[in-house]
């Protein structure tokens, strides 16, 4: 079955549901296909599209001036005009996307609501991992979502007012208030009743070097009856001041959606906004940038490694993974300019060549980390006491990562192998053969499994990248942004599947940037796999998925 | 345990191999470094670090410090887990108004001396997010500031630089609230 093949079985189940469902420009969010949905068929769509398997890749809306879906759309839809980016918008709707994916196809739902009365049916009962993305959606832009499970805020917490919403055009971004921001104290908690349970918090400021956020465990003893996250303490306002920036200053600014997939994250808004201005990457360029995203991987799966042995009191594999990935972060340093290799992709290409004598330095660092890590990997993975705390632990089942939309190790853990650089490749993997690692235990032993093979499998693509690096240039000006342009960015990043939207202002602005990092499924996910395991394996669960807060709370 | 011990004894003792200019300089820092921390607190330094908005760029580096090359403790310095336990606070990100609240708790948990050590070009002067509706920007908008430690995120012979800054003679520690009283 090829990447699209399922799409006409989808257009007629919805035409037998009576949806009305408009094809519109494909170019335009290329390599995803668009359909025009009539709001009151959102949710329906949606029950289409989870009957028939397809993944929910996330929901986002734009609020602000000429956003998305032309004004005359709902004219057009009856009289089946095209009505695609005609340059009239009407500013008083909503336009609202959902992204769908399939077998590497992905689709893309688009409808509008208006700004006086916005309101849209949930797809949440769905798509349970959309819960949190439909009240960041709520708390950003307004839109209601009717039907949803849970009315409570998600990333709002004390610092604007609840009838505010600060991706519409009116809101400031300095904000309406100066003054000092209280707890979000009184947040509603769900609890479990009965005796001998009892309630732990913990954070937002945590013990270790992390990043914060707040937990309520539910326990019983040892035991975990339940865990609630919650997160958005780190909200930047980062979809609010990408407003107006030029393509250079989005860039910068998504190389810091979340420090450690800076590459990743800003791949795939350069990617966004190459497409949304049908400007390429010269070949060098795209092998540049697949090669800083595989370093970033290996370097961060080598972290993840290391810490949750770590956690499970297995420091000699924490010191050698540390020392194996500040030599990596060196060597990116001298390469590639930043020990994380920020800033490094630009739009158009990447900010800076390899030097000459790279590629013999690089080729001999690959083999000096097989040789280390290979033997390091053998232990890790027969150690009995490793053994004990990790196998079984934090099980997640296929359905559960299916059901929540996982991608990344978390998914692959669980059965699901999809990685974008193999089921829709984007250059330079369209060149390449991707190997993705499947796990089918589901714990935290697969999880790191998962990651070694990575690691490996990095290697070797790498080797294939430095061997058959092109010459050329390594960086072509964007071409400037048709009025309106829209893009869409599609990125494996090491925590998986990354998703940016990017629409242009009629200034050659950005006029709406969403970046949708994987971590929006898998933090539910550990929700649910850390049901049944003792409290202090809570620690070493969480570094097994390591979602990241900065990257959701964006 | 056989392949543990071979890996270990074939990997060696990292932290004293110092072939490069960079690793020298860091036994040099970390030494100076050292000197200051007995003179000024006859002990070692107890270190809270607090991300207040950060991208997790800074924590990555932070977290470097006590990787084996760098091996933070060996100087005296080290990571607490409760501001309480904390000579110094190392805090990161421009500071969101979510964490707002939670960072001047912490801060008036810590016991003096209290150090504040402002660690990334955000904490510095907001970096790339500034002051908005969520953001507060930099450190010192909210809580008094000891030290700057800027980069984007600093590596960690910056970091350590920025430490020694932070207790060397004549960085007067400024416990004193004044119009930064906590909640
Ligand atoms: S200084 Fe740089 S690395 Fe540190 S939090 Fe700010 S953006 Fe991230």
């Amino acid at each position: 079955m090829s990447r699209r093949d399922w799409l006409p079985d989808f257009l007629a189940r919805l035409a037998a549901e009576h949806l009305l469902a408009r094809a519109a420009d494909e170019a335009l969010l290329a390599p995803a296909l668009r359909l025009v949905l009539d709001p009151e068929d959102w949710g329906a769509a949606a029950k289409v599209a989870a009957h028939i398997g397809l993944r929910h890749a996330g929901v986002w809306a734009d609020a602000s001036e000429g956003a998305g879906v032309p004004a005359s759309f709902a004219a057009n839809l009856v009289a089946g005009v095209a009505a695609d980016l005609d340059g009239e918008h009407d500013p008083q709707r909503i336009a609202v996307y959902a992204c769908l994916e399939h077998l590497g196809g992905y689709l893309v739902l688009e409808t509008a609501v208006p700004l006086e009365r916005p309101v849209l049916p949930s797809q949440t009962p769905h798509y349970p991992g959309l819960d949190r993305l439909e009240r960041h959606c709520h708390d950003l832009t307004g839109v209601v979502f009717q039907g949803h499970p849970d009315p409570r805020r998600w990333t709002r917490h004390q610092a604007w007012e609840e009838d505010a919403f600060p991706l519409r055009t009116d809101f400031p971004t300095a904000g309406r208030s100066g003054g000092r921001v209280p707890a979000d104290a009184d947040y509603p908690f769900l609890t479990v009743q009965g005796s001998g349970v009892y309630e732990i918090p913990v954070g937002p400021v945590h013990a270790g070097i992390i990043e914060p956020g707040h937990f309520r465990f539910q326990a019983m003893g040892e035991e975990v009856l339940r865990l609630e996250e919650r997160l958005g303490y780190v909200h930047k306002g980062i979809e609010k001041i990408a407003e107006g920036r030029d393509p250079e200053g989005l860039a910068r600014l998504a190389a810091r959606v979340c420090g450690d997939s800076t590459v990743a994250h800003t791949w795939a808004a350069c990617q966004a906004m190459e497409r949304a201005t049908a400007c390429a990457a010269p070949p060098r360029a795209d092998w540049l940038r697949a090669l800083m995203a595989e370093r970033e991987r290996v370097a961060n799966h080598l972290g993840d490694i290391g810490a949750i042995c770590n956690d499970v009191g297995f420091s000699f594999a924490h010191m050698q993974c540390a020392r194996l990935r500040e030599l990596w972060q060196r060597r990116s340093r001298e390469l590639f300019g930043h020990r994380l290799m920020m800033d490094a992709i630009c739009p158009g290409g990447v900010a800076a060549d390899l030097s000459a004598d790279a590629s013999a330095l690089l080729q001999a660092d690959h083999m000096a980390l097989r040789a280390a890590a290979i033997p390091l990997f053998d232990v890790i993975d027969d150690h009995p006491s490793l053994n004990d705390r990790l196998i079984t632990t934090g099980h997640l089942s296929t359905a559960q990562a299916r059901n929540l939309g996982c991608t990344g190790s978390v998914g692959k853990a669980s059965g699901l192998a999809f990685d974008v650089r193999r089921d829709c490749p984007y250059p330079p993997y369209d060149m390449l053969e991707v190997v993705v690692p499947q796990e089918s235990d589901g714990d935290v032993a697969a999880r790191v499994r998962v990651r070694m093979t990575e690691i490996q499998e990095s290697l070797i693509l790498m080797d294939r990248l430095i061997r058959t690096l092109p010459t050329g240039k390594i960086r072509v000006p964007l071409r400037p942004a048709p009025p309106g342009a829209v893009g869409l960015g599609l990125v494996d990043g090491w925590r998986g599947e990354i998703m940016t939207f990017v629409r242009f202002d009629t200034d050659g602005g950005i006029a709406r940037f969403f970046p949708r990092d994987p971590s929006w499924f898998t933090w539910p996910a550990l929700e649910q796999l850390i049901m049944g395991n003792i409290v202090p394996d809570f620690p070493v669960c969480n570094k097994s998925v390591n979602g990241s807060y900065s990257g959701e709370d964006l | 345990m056989f392949r543990i011990l071979k890996q270990s004894l074939k990997t060696g003792v990292v932290t004293e191999a110092a072939p490069a200019t960079d690793d020298a300089e860091l036994e040099r820092l970390g030494i100076e470094l050292r000197r200051h921390v007995h003179a000024r607190l006859g002990r070692s330094l107890a270190i809270r670090q607090v991300d207040a908005g950060s991208c997790n760029g800074c924590e990555l580096e932070i977290h470097a410090l006590n990787n084996p090359y760098y091996d933070l403790e060996r100087f005296g310095l080290h990571f607490v887990a409760s501001p309480r336990h904390a000579d110094a606070l190392l805090v990161t990100g421009p500071v969101s108004r979510h964490m707002e609240t939670a960072l001047r708790r912490t801060w008036a948990a810590t016991p003096i001396p209290k150090l504040i050590i402002a660690a990334g070009t955000c904490a510095c002067d907001g970096g790339e997010f500034g002051v908005s509706y969520a953001s507060r920007g930099a450190v010192e908008n909210v809580i008094p500031v000891d030290v700057k430690i800027p980069g984007c995120p600093p590596a960690p012979l910056e970091l350590l630089r920025g430490l020694l800054a932070a207790i060397a003679p004549g960085a007067a520690p400024s416990a004193d609230p004044g119009d930064h009283q906590n909640d």
